[in-house]
């Protein structure tokens, strides 16, 4: 490749299209975008050039319609490595390690493919952090599906199911947790948003920015395929009836392969050899060339007819447009190609050396020496399309009077009730199929506590790890939910112990260009933005996923919360498990009984109005902190985090979870007691403690308001005068749903 | 006692088996990659969990041709003690080193829970720690535990006392409760005729410390490391 050669304007392929409008608008480029393609370019694109930029600057890949409201976003503390714009978010846990995590959204695919949707969901996420250098150790799953009764849910919980686990148990990363929610909003649009957490040296991290012209960029892993071509434009629009017809744009997974894949990276990753890495994600050899070049201020030739191929007769815009997975791009320092390629040959992958850096910030691309494309790299990126879009804050509803929300006529009925509901069932029947005890570092299994927990391997350190968000408060006040998210997740990390450290969030809205959808976006990060900062919480990574509608009809906002903490001692931690009796349970935060957008609302009442609860950051903070000091000093057997059902459904899932009854009675207050037991007001904890006294008096000397409601022990749930639920009826309602729901024939 | 752990394409329990053995003997063990015929002599040989060629052919089926069980089977002839977990018991049954198949799970799901397994017999170099009769508490992960034999292959495995765990209940019956994936007579794990190759399903090296899913699992290491000192 000469200088020349790479001056010269590109030329057309044989059977290349010429580019009509309706070309372009197949590409999702509106007509002021396809100008700006225009002016950038000075001529007419070739089609591998109107790809590239189709792809780049499409809502997945460029956040044109979040950029200017993630910004507002926090995203420093004194132990952040790297915040948002890598690969994923590195923070500091001490001893020289550091913590690699993201969570991502594979939601379109996942509704289309359900099995291999989630499957590629799990294995981008995972190459996104061990492209950092991490070993990936634990992953975590959040997903929302459509009502039961929908006739596709039971389809795609089964298919989802099965392609998490699929994917990562054949990995060896164990699933230690999650959430899973059914609501109707969800029937045309399910979503899937998949986390991991690596460990690595903080000294060995490697970032996507390329540097040294010449350089050699060298392809590893799968070969390319025909799959996923335009993802990443499918997964930014609109689902339509015709969308079962996208199903070949769902990319097939190959964990076994993304196994030989992360060994043989970490493997050359202990040498000196990498400059920069990058995987090849949504957008495939695209996005990675580009962002790599970008990041680096440098220019790259692709030598596309070097790039391995699966099938015969692909052509360029194939290849660049592909999102077969299991790929990694990687520059390498000369000379080292020969150590690069034992290694990945060792692993039975391929290896390739596709191109080189060059110092013209342009991408040249070359099939068997013609030049086919010709793009300059930093206005694309500069002059990348970016939206304000217009919008409009959700008000806040009324607030509910609990008074006119109907008390249970029958208690023991209304919690069986409760606890048997599709969002408050026991989800072992998923997370029995994932692998959560691989590396054998587990400590705090799935629905043992708040948060799972995992032994950073040869330490005594655990990182506690979450997922939260409560889309029905979200939809109710778009910035009240966002707070509560981020504070839930905050709240879960606490509840261990662990010290909450940071966040990676994952946004799910619907279509950005209707002003009510675009102002829950913006009211959500507002909210979100205010607690992070409240709470020292900072962002290091994300994902929006928008457009996540069908006919028309939006998904309930939401914001997932991903979130990581630390605790030094691991033998310090506490599950929610109640496991012995004559414990003192001590309600930490203060209790006002809300019940507008609560679940006893919507499952007992059939309502979905109200207020959310307000969320008291200053409050979340001084109550959180008190408690994790409890922990801390050792006063604490468990402890549960106040959330869905409120204070009632969290006391049963403490006995449930421990096989051991209580006996409490409400305390003397002026709140309706539905309200006392099904509210959920935020910023509460239940602690069971040997020694409750002490709790209680480090709690007023702390100024938190504390109340001890009672000891457990006996076979049932008791609360005075108004539940005495048998523990063995409850598990059994606790644990019916799901199986019977799924083991039901169509 | 030096034990090597053998290392295909697709292994991944490897290091929680590494993990109980240097817990319990103070020693790492070697890792052998499959491609290795030959390697150095050792005490103990495990063929570890995992996705070995990602189980696409049939589990276990692939690995068990690769040069470094040729070698395996070899040893194992000459006395040589094998334990085989998980994918590797599927391995070392599709060697031929222990009799039987491991069929698709019942429910056709992957399990992953903890499960309580009857310790058949302590006469044995893997299970002298324990009391036969006895009910440990030891996690299973797996998709392909379907433990099948012949009517007379189990027969013969359970006229020589060649069971060595079984799927129970927590308090030891055993009556198919607790049983996760439809194993024939309940059936956790099996030894060879010599006693000398222990294939099982359940995952010892997973129940080594209290923190981490109790130490159920820990006696079968000490058992082994005692009898091979």
């Amino acid at each position: 490749m000469t200088i020349a050669a790479e001056k010269n304007p590109p030329v057309k392929l044989p059977n290349e299209p010429e580019i009509t409008p309706q070309i372009v608008a197949e590409h999702g480029l509106a007509p002021d975008e396809y100008e700006r393609l225009l002016r950038i370019m000075g001529r007419t694109p070739t089609m591998v050039e109107l790809g590239i930029f189709s792809a780049m600057w499409s809502e997945h890949c460029s956040y044109k319609s979040s950029k200017v409201w993630l910004k507002k976003l926090p995203t420093k503390a004194p132990w952040v490595i790297q915040g948002p714009g890598e690969n994923a978010g590195v923070i500091d846990i001490g001893d020289g390690q550091a913590a690699i995590f993201k969570m991502e959204s594979h939601n379109h695919p996942s509704y289309i493919e359900p099995y291999q949707g989630a499957a590629t969901g799990v294995g981008g996420i995972l190459r996104d952090v061990f492209t950092m250098g991490a070993r990936p150790v634990a992953n975590l799953n959040a997903l929302r599906f459509g009502d039961p009764s929908h006739p596709k849910t039971r389809h795609l919980v089964s298919g989802v199911v099965a392609g998490i686990g699929g994917y990562g148990n054949c990995m060896g990363i164990p699933t230690v947790g999650g959430e899973t929610n059914f609501h109707a909003a969800y029937n045309g649009n399910i979503l899937v948003n998949a986390m991991t957490v690596g460990v690595a040296p903080t000294d060995r991290i490697f970032y996507a920015a390329a540097a040294g012209i010449g350089n050699p960029l060298v392809y590893v892993g799968s070969k390319t395929g025909r799959d996923g071509i335009h993802g990443a434009t499918m997964s930014s629009t609109e689902f339509n009836e015709d969308s079962e017809s996208k199903r070949p744009t769902v990319q097939v997974g190959d964990p076994f392969v993304e196994k030989l894949l992360l060994e043989a990276c970490l493997e050359l990753m202990a040498t000196d050899a990498i400059v920069a890495i990058q995987d090849m994600g949504a957008a495939g050899l695209t996005s990675s060339s580009f962002e790599m070049a970008a990041k680096g201020g440098l220019g790259v030739v692709v030598e596309l007819d070097k790039v391995p191929m699966r099938e015969t007769g692909m052509n360029p815009y194939e290849l660049m447009l592909s999102e077969s997975q299991e790929r990694m791009l990687i520059v390498l320092k000369p000379g080292r190609e020969e150590l690069a390629r034992r290694i990945f040959e060792k692993w039975e992958l391929d290896f390739a050396v596709i191109g080189h850096l060059t110092d013209t910030e342009r991408m040249v691309l070359t099939w068997h020496g013609d030049v086919v494309g010709n793009i300059p790299i930093p206005p694309l990126v500069t002059e990348a399309p970016m939206y304000e879009r217009p919008w409009t804050l959700t008000p806040l509803p009324p607030v509910l009077d609990a008074a006119q929300v109907p008390a249970p006529k029958d208690w023991n009925a209304s919690l069986t009730a409760l606890m048997g509901c599709p969002d408050l069932a026991s989800k072992a029947w998923i997370w029995h199929q994932y692998d959560h005890l691989i590396m054998g570092n587990t400590a705090i299994r799935p629905q043992d506590g708040d948060a799972a927990l995992v032994r950073v391997a040869g330490s005594q350190k655990g990182l506690a790890m979450t997922s939260d968000c409560t889309p029905r408060y979200v939809q109710a006040h778009p910035e009240t939910g966002g707070r509560q998210a981020v504070a839930e997740a905050w709240r879960n990390i606490t509840a261990t112990g662990a010290r909450p450290l940071a966040v990676t969030d994952n946004m799910n809205f619907g279509n950005p260009q209707k002003p009510e959808i675009m102002g829950q976006f913006a009211g959500a990060i507002m909210g979100m933005a205010e607690a992070c900062t409240a709470l020292d919480f900072p962002v290091v990574s994300g994902n929006v996923s928008l457009y996540n509608e069908t006919e028309g009809r939006p998904i309930l906002p939401t914001p997932t919360i991903g979130a990581v903490g630390v605790i030094g001692d691991i033998a310090k931690a506490v599950g929610s498990r109640l496991t012995q009796g004559g414990l003192g349970l001590v309600l930490v935060g203060e209790t006002r009984g809300w019940l507008g957008q609560s679940l006893y609302l919507r499952e007992a009442c059939g309502r979905e109005d109200g207020a959310p609860p307000p969320v008291d950051l200053a409050a979340e903070r001084r109550n959180g902190d008190f408690v994790r000091a409890q922990i801390d000093a050792g006063r604490v057997s468990a402890c549960h985090d106040l959330s869905d059902g409120g204070l009632l459904v969290a006391l049963a899932e403490m006995c449930i979870a421990g096989g051991t009854g209580m006996e409490i009675a409400l305390p003397k207050t002026d709140i309706l007691p539905h309200a006392f037991l099904y509210g959920e007001d935020q910023a509460r904890y239940l602690v069971a403690s040997d020694r409750p006294d002490e709790v209680l008096a480090a709690a007023r000397e702390a100024g938190v308001p504390a109340v001890l409601l009672g000891y457990s022990g006996g076979p049932s749930l008791v609360v005075k005068g108004l539940v005495s639920a048998k523990l063995d009826a409850l598990r059994a309602a606790h644990e019916a749903w799901l199986p019977a729901y799924m083991n039901a024939t169509e | 006692m030096k034990a090597a752990i053998l290392v295909f394409p697709g292994s991944n329990r490897e290091g929680d088996v590494a993990q109980a053995l240097e817990l319990v003997t103070g020693q790492k063990p070697t890792m052998v990659w499959h491609g290795d015929g030959d390697f150095e002599k050792t005490d103990l040989i495990v063929v570890p969990g995992g996705f070995s060629y990602g189980d696409y052919l049939r589990c276990g089926a692939m690995a068990a041709q690769s040069p470094v069980m040729a070698e395996v089977k070899r040893r194992a002839a000459q006395g040589v003690p094998v334990l085989g977990i998980c994918n590797g018991f599927q391995i070392v049954a599709e060697a031929g080193l222990l009799p039987g198949v491991l069929m698709r799970n019942e429910n056709l799901k992957f399990v992953c829970t903890d499960v309580h397994l009857k310790v058949e017999t302590s006469q044995s170099l893997f299970t002298n720690r324990y009391q036969a009769g006895q009910v440990i508490k030891v996690p299973v992960a797996h998709a392909e535990g379907n433990y099948f034999a012949d009517a007379d292959t189990l027969k013969r495995l359970e006229d020589r006392g060649q069971i060595a765990f079984r799927y129970c209940a927590p308090d030891g019956t055993v009556d198919g409760t607790g049983n996760p994936n439809g194993s024939i007579n309940n059936i956790a794990g099996i030894f060879n005729e010599t006693k000398t190759v222990l294939g099982l399903m359940p995952h010892p090296e997973n129940a080594i410390e209290s923190l981490f899913g109790g130490t159920d699992g820990k006696a079968l290491f000490e058992g082994i490391v005692e009898a091979l000192s």
